[in-house]
């Protein structure tokens, strides 16, 4: 009996350590199909093994590296920028590099998690990244930024959006609007349009996105029309009953629940409003995007959900329309703003480029140094905005878009 | 009207912390032993009804039978390879290291099966949701279900404990091992059956919280599992009827203080007032006080 229990003791720590091994290899291939998927077959991660000889290679291609969560409560935002990135660097390559130069791409999941995040950072580096597209979220973007302002590496998110990020980091530039513009823009549409006047907020008092638009949407708020009649936090501990957040906007009287949140937490309040028979209009900002994404989700709650984002997959023009088509002929989903900001901010990184005339040679501080200088003279017309250009902090110009859930799909408000 | 509600509201996610207490204080009290993995079997719990429903296509009531199934053979397979190994031989810490493994064993397994998304997880319970005082208050069917459930299980467990000849032979285990085996109680067999209960509670459990709470993700099971622990210790741990007060106690305490200190503090003040009553009254409310014989 007791030799049995050896025996089975041994079996289940052999299983666990099977299915470790099982989840590191697929880590591995993903990354190297990914690697491929970049075509850069000349200097793939086989010839990198085999070291020496190769190793010169590393000075004829640009090496960007791009972090997000492609696992875990985001992961929605991960896959869509690494399919994002993939798809702008397949297109530059194939149309020929940036100046001639070829782009080789590799994108590593830190699941959300800001320690998670920095591991993969530190990881990328020794692969030899020269640019970081990333990170996506903005708790990890503030740690990995961090880092990369001590090594002053470039780095550009696609959609972190915390001020933290780039404040004193003055190697990082957004794509996406800083927290206190998505605050001051929700107040100042709901205010202009005079979509409610009782208005009600739910916000994550534990997450920087969130409180950081909270708090400027509340400043903004006594400039407008509107009033705010309830403002109830929760924390990352907690965020499973809302019940009393939604029994006190509606003792409030609120018209309008602001929800400056991500989708996750957004569809739990959502379906518990339906079932305390609140049924307010819902607006919220960019983490609302994906929420139609949740699986086995019911999307009639999200009818009439508006949203303030930069991208709208159903947009009419020519740019907009090539580049759904080439993502759903690639990955099979129609792209979300994060997959727009991500496509966005490698073309940007390649304007960059070309206006500094950096060459892969370049140390990653010269290149940093170079391209910040070239960031504060491009303008960039994208997906996510026209005429896109930068402050020295880093903070990008353009103008926001406002869109509503109709029929299950993301529709733009004229 | 509103006090109405959050009291309402309250005793729902009491009751839930009390389903999954009553695990943890069976388990207690019978073994001796603190099973944090049995968050995690919550959630294996829920997620057979998620696999079932939703994504086989099964009948509702094919897939609770599973799930407790499912998680009772679960249960009885973890306590026989992780725990009883080290029964007796090992030190008590020994024991409990084992059962913080076993959780995040769960929780990767189920991250490598389902991956991480977050899933809308479909309510089991199908009765209209009751509304009074011209629709203010509104009293849903899972609450109505929870509850009932919550107390139907309470006097089960009782009458099973003090009533049939495998409640007292876990009684006498409880009491005193050594001597309960001397009395020709199987001590094994009985720790196996209070891990079996106790783990079909935890798919009940499970099935409740995910019906109430609609997101499903490997990690639902570890929050309300330490809530819940807080709640058998907050009740006196090892007994039953101080599971289902605690748990109760806990979830309007967490509701109220939502509603009328801050949404934001709800947690820190559920910790303090467990800080407060341990300080008080060191068993908890309903524990026994031991005294050790020499």
């Amino acid at each position: 009996m007791k030799k049995f229990k050896k025996v089975m003791s041994l079996l289940l720590v052999a299983a666990m350590i099977a299915l470790v091994g099982c989840g590191n290899s697929n880590g591995s291939e993903q990354t190297e199909n990914t690697d491929n998927a970049a075509s850069t077959e000349t200097a793939g991660d086989a010839a990198a093994e085999e070291n020496a000889p190769t190793q010169a290679a590393d000075g004829e291609v640009f090496k960007i590296g791009a972090i997000g969560p492609s696992t875990g409560s985001a992961a929605v935002y991960g896959l869509a920028v690494q399919n994002g990135a993939d798809l702008a660097i397949k297109e530059i390559n194939e149309a020929g590099g940036i100046n001639g130069t070829l782009i080789e791409y590799n994108f590593q999941d830190d699941e959300c998690d800001n320690e998670k995040s920095v591991n993969a950072y530190n990881t990328l580096k020794d692969w030899g990244m020269q640019m970081l597209v990333g990170t996506t979220t903005s708790g990890c973007c503030i740690a990995v930024a961090a880092e990369s302002a001590n090594d002053n590496m470039f780095q550009i998110t696609p959609s972190g959006s915390s001020v933290d990020i780039i404040n004193n980091n003055d190697n990082v530039y957004q794509v996406c609007f800083t927290d206190p513009n998505q605050g001051v823009g929700a107040a100042q549409y709901i205010g202009e349009n005079a979509v409610a006047q009782k208005v009600a907020v739910i916000y994550d008092s534990s997450d920087v996105y969130s409180s950081g638009i909270y708090e400027k949407f509340v400043q903004e708020s006594a400039n407008q029309s509107f009033e705010i009649v309830s403002a109830e936090a929760f924390t990352a501990d907690n965020k499973t009953d809302f019940s009393v957040q939604l029994q006190k906007a509606k003792d409030a009287g609120a018209e309008l629940v602001f929800l400056p949140i991500y989708y996750t937490e957004a569809s739990l309040i959502l379906t518990q409003a339906n079932a305390m028979d609140f049924a307010p209009k819902f607006f919220g900002c960019d983490g609302l995007d994906g929420i139609l994404n949740v699986e086995n989700f019911d999307t009639a709650l999200a009818e009439g959900v508006m949203l303030l984002t930069p991208f709208a997959a159903d947009a009419e023009d020519e740019a907009t329309k090539s580049f759904v088509s080439a993502y759903v002929a690639a990955y099979g989903d129609t792209p979300n703003q994060f997959a727009a900001d991500a496509y966005d901010a490698v073309y940007i990184l390649k304007a960059a480029i070309e206006k500094s005339g950096a060459v892969p040679s370049d140390s990653v501080s010269d290149l940093c140094e170079k391209l910040k200088g070239a960031m504060g003279e491009i303008t960039v017309d994208g997906l996510t905005g026209e005429a896109m250009s930068w402050d020295s902090d880093g903070a990008v110009n353009k103008a926001p878009k406002a869109m509503e859930i109709v029929n299950g799909n993301y529709a733009l408000i004229q | 009207m509103s006090f109405i509600s959050y009291l309402i509201n309250g005793i729902s996610l009491g009751s839930v912390y009390a389903i999954i207490a009553l695990g943890y204080t069976m388990v207690y009290g019978i073994a001796k032993m603190l099973n944090f993995a049995h968050g995690d079997v919550i959630m294996v719990g829920s997620f057979t009804v998620f696999f079932a429903i939703s994504m086989q296509g099964f009948p509702t009531m094919v897939g609770i039978i599973l799930s407790v199934v499912l998680c009772t053979l679960l249960g009885i397979t973890i306590e026989y390879i992780a725990y009883r190994p080290l029964r007796g031989a090992a030190s008590s810490l020994a024991v409990l290291i084992t059962a913080i493994g076993v959780s995040y064993f769960l929780q990767n397994v189920a991250l490598l099966i389902f991956g991480a998304n977050t899933k809308a997880f479909t309510s089991v319970v199908t009765i209209p949701a009751i509304k009074l005082a011209e629709g203010q208050i509104i009293i849903s069917g899972e609450t109505i279900v929870t509850i009932i459930s919550c107390i139907i299980i309470m006097i089960g467990l009782t009458l099973f404990i003090n009533k049939t000849k495998a409640g007292q032979a876990m009684l006498a285990v409880s009491e005193d091992k050594g001597a309960a085996q001397l009395m020709g109680i199987n001590v094994n067999a009985t720790i196996s059956l209070t891990f079996a209960i106790g783990s079909a509670l935890a798919a009940i459990a499970g099935m409740l919280l995910c019906s109430a709470y609609p997101s499903l993700t490997p990690y639902t099971g570890s929050m309300p599992g330490i809530k819940a622990f807080v709640a058998a210790v907050f009740g006196g741990i090892g007994s039953i009827p101080g599971a289902l007060i605690g748990g109760i106690v806990l979830g309007i305490i967490e509701i109220l203080s939502k509603a009328y200190i801050s949404s934001q503090m709800a947690d820190a003040i559920v910790f303090m007032v467990l800080i407060v009553v341990l300080l008080v009254k060191p068993t908890g409310i309903l524990g026994k006080k031991i005294q050790e014989k020499v």
